[in-house]
């Protein structure tokens, strides 16, 4: 194919394109390049002096808060999501592959947490939990909140995944004699294990970030989005922009790692 | 061995199923019996009245409906304006495929990271000493830093798009990508413009992916409260904002009822987006 002449056409698209992605990093690069100013640093432009103090100052123990508990518990809770949304989706994503009666009810059930306003998931939980007399705990109400966000893109991504899977090197598993559970763990698992890391990738990252579901319901120990959202109404130092940095930053490292391992397991496919 | 089949389908299936009906179906219709209980002040007790839906049908509530409609509106217009040029760049003029991905993927990183530092972000552009005010006063389009850029309406739809305008972005790229380039070859053949073959073929075959995202903002939009409250400085209100604010002073029968209508109306608009546009195809 021979290349298309670029037209006018391509260069409006490309500034527009261009602007788009200015728009969505200009902002964080600010947040980044003011995180490293000097003590004396505030809020907005120009950086006064250039000092690692306030990223430092992330670690420790601080007037406005403190902020390695609520990330821990954070980053655990993500963990515990991410495991729970790719074992849950990918047994719900092999059940998918046959008919059976219900499977519609799920399916909308499933669509229906993906568009339901989130301060509802939130205030229902919340009641929920009020009438039964239990506590809101960031292990179990906001655990079940997370999961109601992640669980539908998990489970979507998997009807994907099965949809465009080959059949016929299961089927030559079981004329081999593997049982069900041998063709799982052997055929079928390394077959769809890059799609995992993506759905593990997606899982973690939502949960990590979660503000709306998990608002009203993480009990009297904060998530760190919670912690950082009381932030903002009393900090005006640049340590606001610090424990942005550094959460972005867990971020991106968390996309870096699931890129890599997404590549290894590619790499490894028939 | 048939039935062994079966029961091993539904067992694969059970835990999500119990995720949703225990987390969000179970407490979608505690809202709703809830919305009818009585508040004394303090606390909520059992009862069956229709007193909190009477509360929203005031001005008040109304006003607040139309501002929530508003954001809905303006954000959602703007998303698509900005979301069909970048998804439509990316689809038709992009041609090597490990440059599509890349560009692609380079969209969708700021939507792993966190909500919060994203709104926060905008301070060093839009605050009284952000970097729009100074390059204002140095063009000597304004005599002083004007405070309503940070802290408005303005702010909050900005901040909107900035979150949002993905999820237009993703699934009109997705219906983009899937069109037969055949049929655009065919059109242009039997003599058809560049902007014929975009106004007959193109954007017919891409209107799933535009109501696929549409539903996306306009849920996202409908019961925002964190955009609203964090970017308005507190000025600003919409209903997801209102319930937080009764869910803040204990008032959840209140909360609940508006928690109802906001779900009612939401499911109308989205109902109304699937019956016109056909999107099954697309799932």
């Amino acid at each position: 194919m021979t290349k298309p002449k670029r037209s006018l056409t391509f260069y409006i698209l490309a500034a527009i394109f261009g602007l788009f992605v200015l728009f969505l990093y200009g902002p964080m690069t600010a947040v980044v390049l003011l995180s490293l100013q000097g003590p004396e640093g505030s809020l907005t432009f120009p950086m006064r002096g250039f000092s690692f103090y306030w990223l430092v100052s992330v670690f420790g123990e601080q007037r406005i808060g403190e902020f390695v508990t609520p990330f821990l518990r954070s980053f655990a809770l993500g963990l515990l999501v991410m495991a729970l949304s790719v074992a849950f989706s990918v047994m719900a994503g092999l059940a998918f592959r046959r008919h059976f009666t219900g499977s519609r009810f799920i399916f909308y059930l499933t669509i229906t947490s993906l568009i339901v306003p989130s301060i509802l998931v939130s205030l229902g939980i919340g009641i929920a939990f009020n009438i039964l007399g239990l506590n809101v705990q960031w292990y179990s109400s906001a655990l079940g909140g997370h999961l109601t966000w992640t669980l539908p893109f998990a489970f979507l991504i998997m009807l994907g995944v099965f949809n465009r899977f080959n059949p016929t090197y299961e089927e030559a598993a079981r004329d081999l004699g593997a049982s069900d559970t041998q063709s799982f763990w052997q055929i079928v698992l390394p077959l769809i294990a890059p799609s995992l890391i993506g759905v593990a990738m997606l899982s973690f990252t939502l949960s990590y970030d979660e503000f709306n579901r998990t608002a009203l319901i993480s009990g009297e120990n904060n998530t760190l989005p919670l912690e950082i959202f009381g932030m903002t109404t009393n900090v005006t130092s640049p340590a606001l922009y610090a424990v942005g940095t550094v959460t972005t930053i867990v971020s991106f490292v968390v996309i870096a790692i699931a890129l890599t391992a997404y590549n290894f397991f590619m790499r490894r496919q028939p | 061995m048939k039935t062994w089949k079966q029961l091993q389908t539904y067992l694969l299936v059970t835990p999500q199923t119990l995720v949703f009906l225990l987390f969000l179906l179970f407490p979608l219709l505690t809202i709703f019996v809830v919305s009818f209980w009585e508040f004394n002040g303090y606390a909520m007790s059992p009862a069956l009245i229709l007193g909190n839906y009477k509360a929203i049908f005031t001005p008040v509530y109304l006003a607040t409906y139309l501002n929530t409609f508003k954001f809905t509106v303006i954000v959602w217009g703007l998303a698509l304006a900005i979301a069909y040029p970048v998804a439509y760049f990316l689809a038709f003029h992009i041609h090597d495929l490990r440059w599509q991905i890349g560009l692609f993927v380079l969209c969708t990183i700021p939507f792993f990271t966190s909500n919060i530092i994203r709104m926060i972000s905008w301070i060093p552009f839009l605050g009284r000493e952000g970097i729009l005010n100074q390059v204002l006063l140095n063009l000597g389009i304004v005599q002083a830093p004007v405070d309503i850029f940070l802290y408005s309406d303005f702010a909050v739809v900005l901040a909107m798009l900035h979150l949002y305008t993905l999820f237009m972005v993703v699934p009109i790229f997705n219906s983009l990508v899937r069109i037969d380039r055949d049929l655009i070859a065919a059109a242009l053949d039997s003599g058809a413009s560049g902007l014929q073959v975009f106004k007959e073929v193109v954007l017919p075959l891409s209107l799933p992916g535009i109501a696929i995202g549409s539903i996306f903002i306009v849920t996202l939009v409908m019961g925002e409260f964190t955009t609203v409250r964090l970017m308005s400085g507190g000025q600003a209100s919409s209903v997801g904002s209102a319930i937080r604010n009764q869910i803040g002073s204990l008032q959840y029968p209140q909360a609940s009822a508006n928690a109802v209508i906001l779900l009612l109306v939401t499911l109308a608009i989205v109902v109304g987006i699937m019956r016109t546009f056909d999107i099954r195809k697309e799932l």
